[in-house]
């Protein structure tokens, strides 16, 4: 054994993409080093601001420390944003890659293309997808259902530290080391130790269990918290969708993350002490990890998607002055899909080689799945039917949804046939229909959840103007980026292929390629509808709290809501708990009394699991004995030192509860009601005239 | 405070509440007894000795989960049964899907 | 009060206060999902070595020619008696107002489940020393590791939170907190024995009534 191993496991000045691009120049190395440069330079740069600006004891004391439901999911929102990023300059660079590649071997090195498309897909799943809706759900869902926080606030901030520490160890992978090569699947053999005896696979396994121990955690804790917290009155059937699809997408997360961290601490064994679990030798099954996999894999599908219903619920109807048409079957439709969902795995592996009638059941199962997203589908068209549609940015996203995602579920029942599915199998046709369910079924979602609630989050409304703008980059970019990739799947062009040999996928490649650019112009418009939105806050400011008529209870208090949500938990007495409430006149009434509120106390626990955990992951990843031993025994020592601590609470007490409830109360008397013609002018202070 | 001093209600429940793991702890061990002699003797041929010694294995669980995890029927008990009865689904959906496809796999190989 | 009673075992707080008994149910509830997402993994492991059994022997031994009955026999009794131990653990926690009966109850328990874990770590030595059956040998042993395995760590992890609680007492007393943790290891620790059943049956005795 080499000197310093004890010391630093594997790593190596090989392992840095400046020593690499410096030993071996191409522009392959170079845009590697770059991107490790600018994850380095954007760090330092992060640290210098915080520091010169004295910043670093509010961020502690305010944020990571904070176990307040709606700061916690802020922060996801946050990580989701940066890995949204990184992963969208990753699909341009394929894009560029695949168009530059037709009778070229384009500018990319295949391993470097390699391990664009594996991070692309893990960073979007479990880094953007994942936090970017348990953070709304973290947000908005404790507050629908007039709770003052999750059930479990401490668990809650561990969950978000882990998944931030999954999310570090994707970026490290930039800067030291290489990521995996072998897609976001990592399909053993060829993430087996024999073929990839690189760290890649172990970035992979690690970043990704992380992530999906915090997942279980997060759907453990909403559970519960939709179970025991509701406000009294709240019964199920009266909960808000969204609150719904929620429930049913914790219960996913609770019973879907098994297999994958099952399937992937089997592949750890394999690749680190030599078993034979999915090795192509000795008895090993490989087949056996697709089949884990995809246990975890399709319900994975629906936990991104469910939420995603419950906005599209809340933004349409209330931005059409409607209830919800036929809640009661949008509810049976969200539990039939939940089950269905367990129940469709093998249609992600129709080529296996199983036996004719094992893909005729799970293909018929598919199909059957489509029945209640259709249900869905004509509840929401119902719901706009005769309604006031007002076309703001939430309300364009989710109609532009309606039309797409059904395109995307139509080319997913021609998939559930397998003989169809084997002639397209793994093509780009099939890369085109997964992006045309998860892009309009998860991203215009959420998109739509921060344009929604962010006045709720922040106290100010987004700028209207660059909302759209953003909305039209997003809409056509998804058409001109995904439809020639249908076309190009049945011309037989395969995915994860580097280099093309046929001339004539140039014109759809480049049609692709302009689509990619335009769906980053949407991102970047996110990003300058929010610097400009944040410079002309005070133009939309909304204190009362309920700048778009709002239905459910999270705009009966005001905007942003105090740590402890509502002075008074509300009684509800109906479905749509807060537009009853403003009819009936009761809205905004004054509490006879108020009563001391008792508050988790900020935690260091939660920082201190999340470093510890991304020190264990990198320690297991590069083989340093000694860090990994640390990170765990870190880890639990934290938990059972905080098991010790028996003060965790801090009393807020009545007479504060009171003034600033008076104050706010006061103010949403002195404020105008404004009807929903007025809505984007900044006469809305959030003070809503009702709608007959 | 000596346990004497315990309301006479409460000697009563005491007393209920250890009979039920007495009676639980007899039937586990019986059942486990069965099963093991059942093996052990090799009266039956393998397939209806496995099938016998799972159904033992089943009412074991039952067993465990009625004295010593404390499921029943009472309203009390309502959400932890509708989530131990969604879990046996999920688990039999995942196993037996499981088992399904990797048997027919393997009967292809051959 | 017999319904207040059963409802949770070991749970006698002696308090009035609906605050507190609503967050005794949160807690246990979310103990509640925990365990059947746990119960999710265990039944992966075992639906992979069900196949792994038959399909991945390779050239290693069969389960027939590698399990005996004996030891398993014994680890099942003494896996039963922990839980035994341990529900006469959670009485003492609800009615017994003196430290000493509780605290005496969780070592018996506690005594035992090491006594498991000792007999299974001597098990996985002789097969590894005696029988050249290693888990690296077949995918059938790497799957009969794994799942026993990871029972054993299970047991272990109990163990270790049963000697932490144990401190609870002594330092912090029979205060709230300390009660309901008992409470959730009890439920940890039964359900360590459903698993347990399972792999007596579907391990030991299917492998040796090939």
């Amino acid at each position: 054994m080499e000197d310093g191993y004890w010391l630093l496991g594997r790593l190596d000045w090989q392992a840095l993409p400046f020593v690499r691009a410096w030993r071996h120049p191409s522009v392959s190395e170079w845009i590697g080093a770059g991107a490790g440069g600018l994850v380095v330079i954007a760090a330092l740069a992060v640290l210098v601001m915080l520091t010169r600006r004295k910043a670093w004891r509010r961020l502690w004391d305010g944020w990571l420390t904070s176990l307040d439901h709606k700061k916690i999911g802020i922060m996801y929102v946050v990580i989701a944003l940066v890995m949204l990023t990184r992963a969208l300059i990753e699909a341009v660079l394929m894009r560029m890659q695949q168009f530059a590649a037709v009778g070229d071997p384009g500018f990319l090195s295949p391993e470097h293309f390699s391990q664009l498309f594996s991070t692309h897909g893990t960073v979007m799943i479990f880094f953007m997808a994942m936090p970017f809706l348990t953070g709304i759900i973290n947000y908005v869902m404790p507050l629908q259902i007039g709770a003052r926080d999750v059930s479990f606030p401490l668990l809650n901030s561990i969950s978000l530290m882990l998944t931030a520490a999954g999310a570090a160890l994707v970026m490290i992978s930039l800067v030291v080391g290489q990521f995996s090569t072998g897609g976001w699947s990592a399909y053993p053999p060829y993430t087996g130790i024999q073929f990839s005896p690189g760290v890649g696979p172990d970035y992979w396994i690690w970043a990704v269990t992380l992530s999906s121990i915090a997942s279980t955690l997060s759907g453990l804790n909403f559970a519960v918290t939709i179970y025991k917290e509701r406000a009294p009155g709240m019964t199920l059937f009266r909960m808000p969708l969204f609150c719904w699809t929620t429930l049913c997408t914790s219960i996913l997360m609770i019973f879907a993350m098994a297999p994958l961290t099952v399937a992937s601490l089997m592949l750890a064994l394999d690749r680190y002490a030599g078993f034979h679990f999915f090795t192509a030798e000795a008895g090993g099954n490989l087949m056996n990890y697709a089949n884990l996999f995809w246990l975890f894999g399709h319900p994975e599908v629906y936990i991104l998607i469910l939420p995603a219903f419950g906005v599209y619920s809340s933004v349409i109807s209330t931005y059409s002055g409607k209830t919800l048409y036929g809640y009661k079957s949008l509810v049976y439709a969200t539990l039939a899909i939940a089950v269905l969902s367990f129940t469709v795995w093998l249609h992600h592996f129709f080529t296996m080689g199983q036996t004719a009638n094992v893909n005729a059941i799970f293909g018929i199962a598919t199909m059957l799945i489509g029945v209640p997203t259709g249900v869905k589908v004509y509840d929401w068209l119902l719901t706009l039917l005769r309604g006031r549609i007002r076309f703001t940015a939430p309300m364009l996203f989710s109609i532009m949804f309606l039309v797409t995602f059904v395109v995307g579920g139509i080319t997913g029942v021609i998939l559930a046939n397998p003989p169809v599915d084997f002639v397209v199998h793994n093509s780009l046709f099939l890369v085109a229909h997964f992006h045309n369910m998860l892009i309009p079924g998860l991203l215009f979602g959420m998109i739509a959840a921060t344009q929604h609630w962010f006045p709720k989050a922040f106290g100010f409304r987004l700028d209207e103007t660059w909302g759209k703008i953003s909305f039209w980059c997003w809409a056509v970019g998804f058409y001109l980026a995904f439809m020639p990739l249908y076309a190009l799947g049945l011309m037989g062009a395969m995915r994860r292929t580097s280099e093309w040999l046929r001339p004539d996928y140039s014109p759809l490649m480049l049609i692709a390629l302009l689509g990619a650019l335009l769906l980053f112009a949407g991102f970047v418009s996110l990003l300058v509808q929010l610097g400009v939105s944040v410079r002309h806050r005070d133009r939309y400011r909304v204190p009362v709290g309920d700048p778009w008529d709002g239905h459910s209870l999270e705009w009966a208090t005001s905007a942003p809501p105090p740590e402890y949500n509502f002075a008074l938990i509300p009684r509800v007495e109906a479905r749509d708990a807060f537009r009853q409430m403003k009819r009936r006149g009761i809205a905004y009434a004054r509490p006879e009394a108020y009563t001391d509120i008792a508050m988790p106390k900020n935690s260091a626990v939660g920082p201190i699991i999340g470093l510890a955990g991304a020190g264990l992951g990198f320690a297991l990843t590069w083989h340093i004995g000694w860090l990994a031993v640390l990170g765990f025994s870190v880890i639990v020592g934290a938990v059972i030192a905080r098991s010790f601590v028996r003060e965790t609470e801090r009393l807020i007490p009545a007479a504060s509860v009171r003034e600033h409830h008076e104050r706010w109360l006061d103010a949403v008397a002195a404020t105008p009601r404004v009807p929903r013609v007025q809505e984007l002018c900044p006469s809305n202070r959030g003070h809503a005239e009702p709608m007959a | 405070m000596s346990e004497n001093d315990l309301p006479e209600s409460e000697l009563e429940g005491r007393k209920t509440e250890r009979r039920h793991y007495v009676v639980g702890i007899f039937w586990a061990l019986l059942l486990t007894l069965a099963a093991f002699a059942l093996v052990a003797a090799d009266t039956l041929p393998p397939n209806p000795a496995r099938i016998a010694v799972s159904i033992l294995a089943l009412m074991q669980i039952v067993v465990h989960f009625r004295y010593f995890l404390h499921i029943d029927l009472k309203q009390s008990h309502r959400d932890d049964l509708h989530l131990i009865l969604f879990t046996a689904l999920i688990v039999f959906l995942m196993a037996a899907g499981t088992l399904w496809i990797l048997f027919n796999l393997h009967g292809r190989m051959l | 009060m017999s319904a207040a009673r059963y409802s949770y075992v070991g749970l006698n707080l002696r308090e009035q206060d609906a605050q507190a008994e609503h967050g005794a149910q949160t807690l246990i509830f979310g103990f509640w999902i925990f365990l059947m997402a746990d119960l999710v993994v265990f039944a992966l492991l075992f639906a992979t070595y069900a196949a792994m059994s038959v399909h991945g022997v390779a050239d290693g031994p069969a389960p027939a020619e590698l399990f005996s009955l004996k030891m398993p026999f014994i680890e099942t009794l003494v896996l039963l008696l922990s839980s035994f131990t341990f529900g006469m653990a959670s009485l003492a926690l609800k009615y017994s107002a003196k430290r000493s009966s509780l605290a005496a109850w969780l070592l018996v328990t506690g005594v035992l489940g090491a006594v498991f874990v000792a007999m299974e770590i001597s098990d996985f030595a002789t097969y590894i020393s005696e029988d050249q059956a290693p888990p690296q040998r077949s995918g059938f042993l790497s799957a009969y590791y794994l799942l026993v395995g990871t029972h054993g760590v299970h047991v272990v992890s109990g163990l270790a939170w049963l000697l932490v609680l144990l401190v609870q007492l002594a330092v912090l007393g029979r205060v709230r907190e300390v009660k309901l943790r008992l409470l959730r290891l009890a439920l940890f620790w039964h359900m360590l024995d459903v698993v347990w059943v399972c792999i007596f049956t579907f391990v030991y005795l299917f492998g040796a009534s090939a």
